[in-house]
């Protein structure tokens, strides 16, 4: 029997219904994942997603033409059925099963296990072959479980509110930016988030999405008019002359690759949040043994390792190249992010 | 430990060093004096015997943490530290009570004398009631390497003003082979005398690069000499011995025991700060004549032989047992004169020569002929100052001469570790030799942070053939390679090996066939090697 899904220079092409999913080249119909700029490219002839993702690839892409479905829903494209399942990396993100004569395959795009009590949460699939990233596909990456990752991140606030200082905090503004919003305690002070957090906060909330009270950063605004903020931003708007408005702030990183004590480092921040829309080890692992599936196709991270690990799992792994970036401390502005 | 492991997280959580600083002061006001001694040991470099080997270490974690050891393996280089990566593969355990650091330091002394069953049992059941700041720190006390951000003079300005003395007093009390078992806060600190210690050196005076543009004034205030590429020492002839330190506080007495016959020709209380380099008919050998010396404790008779060492003395800090160090360095180096001039030729000592020069055209000459003496360049020391402490700008100068360069074409990517984890930083380089790309050195250095991004974007989509961790990509980019001298190599395909290779440029300008050739690189071996 042929493969459900094939590895193509374009991108993942079922051969059953002629399209593909969350291509890097234009073609004629696209089914997507996720709105994130390495999975959402401009330029496919139809765009099919769910729901949830919709508003922010029209803020994103502009013109597009897009079709919707709900979770859950069955669409039959020539010979194959697809239906798209949560995968709780951002709100609306989707995991994509596809079935041929039987046959179940599924694009899981980026995913994370643990609920960010934002997203919808993840929704192990039943599979034949699962598809997936594995951007922190090695032991040392397990995150801070949430309840002690809100205390530390309003610590942080609090303790330099009470100094009158203001904190920075990094995070790509779909996604990230808004976990981290419903993460925070408005009591301590008020919260500024830049131009690319507040136009993707705008659409989020257009969709229904409840975020906490927040002020625009605009050119003329000025720090010291904001005592005691929390102020988000895109991970590249830190050290930038749009943050000197703010000379006196302690910066954080909200990342996975805030684990690495060198990393941390590197970035120069004051402080790192390990906190990630990816899955940890333990959720990778956890996510591959409840699809049920034998075979495994690693796109991105750190394949040649994770796949020799499925192997002596027992384990049929392989590794496809894909252009997808996995979480990227460097973004080169918002519209990059992972 | 909880109490080292605040001061750890604080200074950890900050780039300040007026935080850092403070971090530390408080632990010299608030720790047990045992604790407060330990944590100078461990920022000032001794850190306690190694106990465990680090394979039993790295078997006993990923056994605990139920990973096969290829995978711990596979991740501690792109971890960077060992400690780290144990801490951050072990799963959580239940919390213990606290004890303090010397108490996690004297159970390891306990657990060296105990059969392995039993040090890995303590050392097992260490970890589980840790939580993963403290493993971290107590990991780090198994495999050594305390480097956490403090250096030795940021904890030194902390215990300055945890303790009320002066920075330099504290320097001075610091140097030397103490340990925290062989002295105590006591008389290490608050001691009077601190050179009650006949071994004690001198904290090093170190040079600042001299760049492009720095005015220093008339040529003749500076004094000149050769900047010998050995290793920075200071003999110490006290008491009837003789000891020799390295810059980085290590006794290298055994590694080099020709100086033992400086006793004889040089007068009692002297204290030379210098250079030790391979040497002889009356010239300096090339470097490696002397790295073959340095990795050993003790030295074969051959090796005296074929690779005998001098000092090349350049100041003199102490004379008759006097600190002579506050004195001009015009003063102290005619003393040095006068004093290397009394030892005989086969005196294993030398006076590094004065190449001074009236004006900065004729020492940019002599500069020039660096390479022709084994030297890197010149040093220039005002002739008026005294001899500091640290790293202090405006009176010694170095004043290298410009690297050798050479275009070159990157063939092999691999990723980086520790602070570069995640992006592509090691790199293989070759010239080339008819059709073929010849590669000959590798290079992690020079580029910009975000160069290193952008080299990472690309590698990432050019890559044509993986070798586990290396990644060859497409020839097409060509970079500028600095270097600091090259010699004849067989163990290389391309015949050469270079020192001090790094990435000057990144030519976006060059195409791959303009990069230089292996017929090139042979000619700079002829001419330079």
């Amino acid at each position: 029997m042929a493969d459900v899904l094939t590895f193509t220079d374009r991108g993942i092409y079922c051969p059953a219904a002629d399209i593909h999913i969350d291509p890097w080249r234009p073609v004629d119909r696209a089914l997507i994942t996720h709105g994130h700029a390495d999975h959402a490219r401009p330029g496919m002839g139809r765009y099919l997603c769910t729901e949830g993702s919709a508003p922010v690839m029209r803020h994103r892409l502009g013109e597009i033409d897009v079709e919707t479905v709900r979770y859950g829903e069955r669409v039959t494209i020539g010979g194959a059925t697809f239906s798209f399942h949560p995968a709780g990396h951002v709100p609306g993100s989707a995991q994509i099963r596809v079935e041929v004569g039987g046959e179940v395959w599924v694009v899981s795009g980026d995913y994370k296990t643990v609920g960010d009590g934002l997203s919808e949460p993840f929704e192990p699939v039943r599979c034949h072959a699962f598809i997936t990233e594995c951007t922190f596909g090695l032991p040392v990456f397990t995150w801070t479980a949430l309840p002690a990752l809100r205390a530390q991140i309003n610590d942080w606030w609090r303790a330099n509110a009470a100094e009158g200082r203001a904190c920075i905090l990094g995070a790509y503004s779909l996604g990230k930016a808004q976990r981290l919003l419903h993460d925070l305690d408005p009591e301590i002070g008020p919260i500024l988030t830049h131009g690319a957090v507040e136009n993707t906060n705008a659409v989020l909330r257009e969709q229904g999405l409840a975020l906490p009270e927040t002020i625009r950063v605009e050119p003329e605004t000025r720090g010291k008019d904001h005592p005691g903020a929390m102020v988000i931003a895109p991970p590249s708007a830190l050290g930038s002359a749009w943050a000197r408005r703010f000379p006196n702030s302690s910066t954080g990183f909200a990342s996975g690759w805030m684990a690495l004590r060198g990393v941390r480092r590197r970035r120069a921040a004051d402080r790192g949040f390990i906190v990630s829309d990816h899955a940890d080890w333990p959720g990778l692992n956890a996510a591959i043994a409840e699809t049920g599936a034998e075979r495994i196709f690693v796109t991105h991270g750190y394949t040649s390792i994770f796949r020799r690990w499925l192997e002596e799992q027992g384990y049929d792994a392989k590794i496809v190249e894909t252009d997808y970036e996995g979480e990227s401390l460097d973004d080169a502005g918002d519209q990059e992010a992972a | 430990m909880k109490d080292f492991a605040t001061l750890f997280t604080r200074v950890d959580q900050t780039t300040k060093t007026t935080r850092k600083v403070s971090a530390l002061a408080d632990f010299f006001e608030t720790a047990a004096p045992s604790d407060r001694l330990w944590c100078i040991a461990l920022f000032s470099g001794r850190r306690p015997r190694r106990v465990i080997t680090t394979s039993l270490l790295r078997e006993w974690a990923s056994e605990r943490a139920g990973i096969p050891l290829w995978l711990f393996e596979e991740s501690y280089p792109i971890v960077g530290d060992l400690a780290e990566t144990i801490s951050l593969v072990l799963p959580a355990g239940e919390p213990a009570e606290d004890k303090p650091l010397t108490f996690w330091i004297e159970r390891l002394a306990e657990l060296s004398r105990a059969d392995e069953d039993t040090r890995k049992a303590g050392i097992l059941e260490a970890w589980e009631g840790q939580d993963r700041t403290e493993r971290l720190l107590f990991t780090k006390l198994l495999t050594g390497g305390f480097r956490v951000g403090v250096s030795q003079k940021l904890m030194t300005r902390a215990l300055s003003q945890a303790t009320g003395q002066e920075e330099a007093l504290l320097t001075h009390k610091l140097m030397g082979s103490w340990t925290p078992e062989t002295t105590t806060w006591e008389r290490l600190i608050e001691a009077e005398d601190p050179s009650a210690d006949l071994s004690r050196p001198y904290p090093f005076y170190l040079a600042y690069q001299l760049e492009e543009g720095d005015d220093l004034g008339p040529a003749t205030d500076w004094f000149a000499e050769r900047k010998w590429d050995g290793i920075r020492g200071q003999l110490i002839l006290r008491g009837g011995e003789h000891h020799l330190w390295s810059r980085g506080e290590e006794l290298m007495t055994d590694r080099f025991p020709e100086f033992a016959r400086l006793i004889d020709y040089l007068p009692e209380g002297t204290v030379i700060d210098g250079e030790v380099l391979a040497f002889q008919d009356e010239r300096p050998l090339p470097f490696n004549a002397l790295q073959k010396r340095i990795g050993r404790k003790t030295v074969p008779k051959k090796l005296l032989i074929e690779s005998p060492v001098v000092l090349m003395a350049y100041d003199l800090l102490e004379e008759a047992g006097r600190d002579v160090r506050d004195q001009p360095f015009a003063d102290r180096r005619a003393r040095l004169d006068a004093l290397v001039a009394q030892a005989p030729a086969e005196a294993p000592v030398r006076l590094s020569p004065n190449v001074s020069a009236e004006d900065w055209e004729s020492l940019a000459e002599t500069r020039a002929e660096s390479r022709d003496f084994n030297a890197e360049g010149l040093m220039l020391k005002r002739r008026d100052s005294p001899y500091l402490s640290g790293r202090k700008k405006g009176d010694w100068w170095k004043w290298k001469v410009d690297p050798l360069t050479i275009d070159a074409v990157m063939i092999y990517a691999q990723q980086g570790s520790g602070r570069r984890a995640n992006l592509f930083t090691d790199f293989t380089f070759a010239v080339h030799d008819g059709d073929t790309l010849v590669p000959f050195t590798k290079a992690y250095s020079g580029l910009t942070d975000a160069e290193f991004r952008r080299i990472t974007q690309w590698v990432r989509k050019n890559t044509v053939q993986r070798f586990g961790p290396v990644r060859q990509v497409t020839p097409t980019h060509v970079f500028e390679i600095a270097f600091e001298g090259i010699q004849e190599s067989p163990r290389h395909k391309s015949g050469v090996a270079l020192r001090f290779p790094r990435m000057a440029r990144w030519r976006h300008d060059k195409p791959v066939a303009e990069a230089n050739t292996l017929e090139d690189l042979k000619e700079m071996l002829r001419m330079y090697g």
